[in-house]
């Protein structure tokens, strides 16, 4: 590991990783009309992550993105979820009733976008939050990738 | 007429050559014995299950086996390889016998209730033909969103998706509960580096190879 002989997947994971990061965000925000939302979003973007680890080792990846982070995002995310259908609720509807949110008539559409982006942004927190959590778990139990392993 | 058999044939053919590709890559992954080659062959395997997926018009199915099977199953198997020894164990022939015969068993089982199924793309199908060619009906004038999927998964069955969304956050609870933080000690240690002086202006790839070294 003296001689840095990793260097072009060092290179090319750095190039790589904000364009996994800018698809994700493609994939999060262009679900309502394509393929896609905020489950794979959020598994693209802990993918991104995990790939970094991979590659830079975990204690630099826990140092950008720490573990008490990810766990309160995954938190965050499922209560965001909930959260719309309180609003909903609030508003004079049935839980996560998103025609509710803005009390509009049958046909109205404002409420369907706006309660869609925030539960998909509610899954995009709560999956990609678990997603390393469960990472970390698992490989806070090694310290370094050793040489021999690549 | 003959254009339609055309293409239905070419459609054929992609099924049989994807399927097959499925098939050699589930021998290959049955046969090997290093699980880096392991590891890898059952992203390849998710990366062609998604192909077929896309070529039975499932784009989101597709989209989801591809992120969650051939990205996130590959580096999180990836990062529990580096636990574990690098070969499986060999195994004794004759121990196989048992496996292989209810593998064979529920093969022919399956085999046989396939021939109850409807046809692939049958518009009487219980699937076509109920809530689906409802949702199908109703969504534009509901919703406004013109990818089915999502307003069925976020807006008609959102009550799923919160206990899905709520199941993916118990198992990553779970998981961290049943390891006991084990990133926690990790975590602390790089913290405490973090607020001592640093002997040298740092840089984390360089100081990571450092503590590899020691």
């Amino acid at each position: 590991m003296k001689s840095d002989h990793h260097v072009i997947l060092r290179v090319v994971t750095k190039t790589l990783i904000p364009i996994i990061f800018l698809y994700a965000l493609y994939v999060q925000f262009h679900g309502d009309s394509g393929p896609g939302g905020g489950f794979q979003a959020g598994v693209i973007v802990a993918v991104a992550v995990i790939l970094y680890a991979l590659i830079f080792g975990v204690p630099a990846a826990m140092r950008a993105i720490p573990p008490v982070f990810t766990r309160s995002l995954a938190a965050v995310g499922v209560l965001l979820y909930a959260g719309v259908g309180f609003w909903a609720l609030l508003q004079g509807g049935q839980y996560l009733e998103y025609q509710a949110l803005f009390q509009e008539e049958p046909g109205g559409h404002h409420g369907q976008h706006v309660g869609i982006i925030l539960i998909e942004l509610g899954v995009l927190f709560g999956v990609s939050g678990a997603m390393l959590t469960i990472f970390y778990a698992f490989a806070g139990r090694v310290a370094e990738i050793r040489d021999e392993d690549w | 007429m003959d254009d339609v058999i055309d293409v239905n044939i070419g459609m054929e053919m992609v099924n049989i050559v994807l399927l097959g590709m499925l098939f050699i890559v589930g021998i290959a992954i049955a046969r090997m014995r290093s699980l880096f080659g392991i590891v890898m062959l059952s992203g390849i395997y998710s990366l062609v299950s998604a192909a077929w997926y896309v070529a039975v018009d499932a784009v989101d199915v597709a989209f989801t086996e591809a992120a969650v099977g051939a990205g996130m199953s590959t580096a999180v198997l990836l990062g529990a390889m580096l636990l574990t020894s690098r070969t499986a164990k060999p195994e004794k022939p004759l121990k196989n016998l048992g496996p292989f015969l209810v593998c064979i068993v529920t093969g022919i089982l399956l085999i046989y209730a396939t021939v109850d199924l409807p046809g692939f793309g049958d518009p009487n199908s219980p699937a076509n033909s109920g809530v689906g060619l409802t949702y199908l009906q109703i969504n534009w004038h509901d919703t406004g969103i013109p990818n089915v999927v999502t307003p069925v998964l976020g807006s008609y069955r959102g009550f799923d998706t919160l206990g899905e969304t709520t199941v993916v956050f118990v198992a990553g609870l779970a998981v961290a509960l049943l390891l006991g933080f084990g990133e926690r000690s990790l975590a602390e240690t790089i913290r405490k580096e973090d607020k001592a002086p640093p002997p040298l202006p740092k840089d984390d790839a360089i100081s990571n190879e450092k503590e590899g070294k020691e």
